[in-house]
């Protein structure tokens, strides 16, 4: 043991110690140094926790709906709870994972490092968004065992299901209000501290791409999320005072339901994607050692996106009713969209080209990524042409269109920023192989859960169904077989994950050879984030030191 | 560090003046609905609203002091409710 | 930490709250364009119910407070500490005084049996239900709105009486001015929309 004077030990301490080590603010002990804490990197953590659980909640609720669905008729639930369980699956794996994970978790820890700052603008607003994202939690769980139950109208609460069904629906969406605050508050903390607290050499071209993608999420985090909790209040009003706002006989327009609840719920998609490619970007150049391809593009696609998300939410109602000029409108609009994701999906394959190409876990979960997002991306586009929307909408080829996007997409990057970013969040390096293993049969897994659910779709399987006709059922035991190995495959990434933390804190602070701030601090990072003042290079992907320094070890 | 750029004081008489006009685009408003124009009653009504709603966003909110980044994401509020309401009207509009 | 007072980006952050508000109406907004465009012969029948008086009244009183809430930031830095806070009180008294017309408005409506659901907004056109149902939501939202900016003002009253908002330091009164001009603002445009169409 070292002894040192105590007033020098305290002044080290406090400047390279790990934020483990150090609460925010000062003085804080136990359970208090986390719960009330301003530190954007332990409310990042207290959000992957949460998320965690929510995940594994969700996802096991899925496969309790496919094991119901391999086989016709009843397996193991009747059809209300089916009815209940889809809408629970939904409500959670949107609101409590797609739409915060990334942001809440990545984007606290990772945005204030990368722009060279000790903290977000608002840290106390920050740790308020904690709280509500936990109190929105709550509340959907108390809406399962309060009043009529959970609601079974599915996580869309289309009216006049959602105003006349008996289960709990008034609970639910003020679950989603509170949630959909937290989403709104965090975007603000983020814009401000994206204009404010930027290095004061960082210019705007100098700004890591994910980074850059949390910025274009936060607007539409800021401008679109209000839309739908002005939605949820006249869903709640027309339960408890009837106005008929939505309904025909008393002179509303179920029809306004929908595109008000679009109106947010596209965009939505955007922020639940739009951080996923943000991370990707940072993944492709980091292991294939080699600048990224169009920095610039993908900059101007990430604001594009956020922009032109905003203007297609009526393309989820070709079926609805509305009108054929509209049908049209939103059909051209749609294909727009495609433009600046095709971008930067060219930008991560034109990166990868002729570079030295590392492979590691969050490389491999990021080509999947590529993949399947690309899948869905083009399965989109099936289902953005009004003519053939016609034929699969409401079908299993659009439950599997999402999946391919939200979880193929976003739940893969999610499983690539764990991996990418794990060792500089705690400080220790997990295991490759089982890594690679969890990660290979999640792939697979989704492979055979969901191309069988396009094929069912196109064969004309509704979905939400609760049961089929005979000749869908190859296709739903596939599909359930599928769920199974996806499964499978996650938790072993997560154990494995977690086993890791038994290690001890040896990671080296740039253990992939990244040239993002991040990387040149120490891992787990000290509380004010940087012990010396950042250097801000001319590029922010600019490897040459990285290559220069590998080329002389190789020697 | 940035305490000596936000002193931007307007004085009780600037302000006063821009509640007197708020006050005659009040008047203007009401009286006009006595008018009757057809069509016409509710785009002028807009119009005078909006005239008003700008005056208190640029003094009384002091928009026309703040920089660049507020003036351009207030724009892009305005310009996504512009949105919201046009772009349902091609529904709407065309049943 | 506490050293850094960047008034600038409190202030941003402020404004874009405000826009979430912008839009949260906004939501409301586009109801009534719809409903306008689908009704708007009801609308104007609707409108005409309406106590224009009070109406104006109303919007008046509005202006007048928002006037004096700037008048109260002008007064905070040229360190007038008295004007500040009569202006302020003034202010409150305003909003009150808009709440209490409010009151007296809706009573009155409820008293002819016009409120949501009954019985004479359900036997009678769907139009008038239309409009009476957003006018209720839109200015009972709105009215909330006053509370809270009512809340946020003497918030920022007791900070001035106890020289926590100073000439130096007015970042929280600067924003609960904003958030009152908030409430003005989406007033300006509900007080044509229900009292004046015709």
């Amino acid at each position: 043991m070292v002894i040192m004077s105590s007033d020098l030990q305290d002044g080290i301490m406090t400047e390279t110690q790990s934020f483990f080590e150090t609460p925010s603010p000062r003085g804080l002990t136990g359970v208090k140094a986390w719960l009330l804490t301003h530190d954007h990197k332990r409310l990042g953590l207290m959000y992957m926790w949460a998320i965690l659980f929510w995940f594994v909640v969700a996802m096991i609720l899925g496969l309790l709906m496919r094991t119901e669905l391999m086989s016709q008729g009843r397996t193991i639930m009747g059809p209300e709870v089916y009815n209940s369980m889809f809408t629970l699956h939904g409500v959670i794996m949107i609101f409590l994972f797609a739409i915060p994970a990334i942001p809440a978790i990545f984007g606290n820890f990772f945005l204030p490092i990368q722009l060279g700052t000790d903290d977000v603008f608002f840290p106390r607003l920050n740790l308020f968004s904690w709280y509500l994202f936990m109190f929105g939690g709550l509340f959907a769980i108390f809406s399962l065992f309060f009043g009529g139950g959970f609601p079974d109208t599915g996580w869309t609460f289309y009216v006049p299901f959602s105003v006349s069904t008996k289960g709990n629906v008034s609970l639910t969406v003020t679950a989603a209000f509170i949630l959909g605050m937290s989403s709104m508050l965090t975007g603000l903390n983020f814009v401000t501290t994206f204009h404010r607290m930027r290095h004061k050499d960082m210019a705007l071209m100098q700004i890591p791409l994910f980074t850059w993608s949390l910025y274009a999420t936060a607007w539409v985090q800021i401008l679109a999320t209000p839309v739908i909790s002005i939605t949820f209040v006249l869903v709640m009003m027309e339960r408890f005072l009837a106005i008929g706002l939505f309904e025909p006989d008393k002179g509303g327009d179920p029809l306004l339901y929908q595109h008000l609840f679009w109106m947010y719920s596209h965009p939505a998609v955007y922020i639940m994607i739009l951080p996923g490619m943000g991370v990707i970007s940072e993944i492709i150049p980091v292991f294939s050692r080699k600048s990224i391809f169009g920095y610039k593009a993908i900059v101007i696609s990430s604001m594009a996106i956020a922009i032109a998300g905003s203007l297609v939410w009526a393309h989820h109602m070709y079926t609805s009713g509305m009108s054929d000029v509209s049908v049209f409108v939103f059909s051209l609009l749609t294909f727009i969209v495609a433009v600046p994701s095709a971008v930067k999906v060219f930008s991560w394959v034109s990166t990868m080209y002729k570079g030295s190409i590392q492979m590691s876990p969050p490389l491999f979960l990021s080509l999947c990524f590529i993949y399947l997002f690309t899948v869905g991306g083009l399965t989109g586009l099936v289902l953005g042409a009004a003519g053939t929307d016609i034929h699969v909408h409401d079908t299993h080829f659009v439950v599997a269109h999402f999946h391919f996007v939200m979880l193929g997409g976003t739940g893969f990057a999610f499983f690539a920023a764990l991996h990418y970013w794990w060792p500089k969040m705690f400080g220790v390096m997990y295991r490759f192989r089982p890594a690679y293993i969890g990660a290979v049969s999640a792939a697979l897994g989704f492979v055979f859960h969901f191309v069988p659910m396009l094929i069912l779709g196109l064969q004309g399987m509704p979905r939400r169904y609760y049961d089929y006709l005979p000749r869908y059922e190859t296709g739903n035991f596939l599909a359930g077989f599928g769920a199974y190995l996806l499964v499978a495959g996650v938790l072993v990434m997560f154990v494995n994950l977690l086993l890791s933390l038994r290690n001890p804190r040896t990671a080296p602070s740039n253990p992939w050879g990244g040239t993002t701030l991040e990387w040149s601090i120490p891992s787990p990072p000290p509380m004010e984030n940087f012990i010396e003042p950042p250097v801000i290079k001319g590029f922010p992907y600019d490897f040459s030191e990285i290559v220069a320094r590998s080329q002389q070890d190789g020697r | 560090m940035k305490t000596t750029e936000q002193t931007h004081i307007l004085s009780y008489g600037k302000l006063a003046l821009v509640l007197v006009l708020l006050l005659m685009l009040t008047g203007m408003t009401v009286a006009v609905s006595y008018v009757h124009m057809g069509f016409w009653n509710v785009p002028v009504a807009l119009t005078i609203a909006s005239l008003k709603a700008s005056l208190v966003l640029l003094f009384f909110m002091h928009l026309k002091y703040e920089g660049p980044v507020i003036r351009y994401s207030f724009l892009s509020t305005v310009f996504f409710l512009a949105i919201m309401i046009g772009f349902t009207f091609w529904d709407v509009a065309f049943r | 930490m506490t050293s850094r007072i960047d008034t600038t980006g409190v202030r941003m952050g402020m404004w874009f709250f405000l826009y979430s508000e912008i839009i949260l109406f906004g939501g409301l907004f586009v109801l009534y364009a719809v409903y306008f465009h689908n009704h708007s012969h009801y609308f104007a029948e609707g409108g005409k119910e309406l106590n224009r008086i009070i109406g104006s009244l109303n919007t008046v009183v509005l202006l007048v407070s928002s006037f004096t809430v700037a008048a109260s930031i002008t007064a905070i830095q040229r360190e007038k500490k008295g004007q500040a806070v009569g202006l302020l009180l003034f202010s409150l008294l305003c909003g009150f005084v808009f709440l209490v017309n409010k009151y007296f408005e809706w009573g009155t409506k409820i008293h002819h049996d016009i409120y949501p659901n009954s019985a004479t907004l359900q036997d009678g056109a769907p139009g008038l239900n239309i409009f009476f149902g957003l006018y209720y939501v839109i200015t009972g939202l709105h009215g909330l709105h006053v509370i809270i900016g009512m809340i946020l003002l003497t918030i920022s009253l007791v900070l001035i009486l106890r020289g926590r908002i100073t000439a130096s330091r007015f970042a929280m009164l600067e924003n609960s001015g904003l958030y009152w001009h908030l409430v003005d603002l989406i007033w300006i445009f509900v007080f044509p929309l229900f009292y004046l169409v015709l």
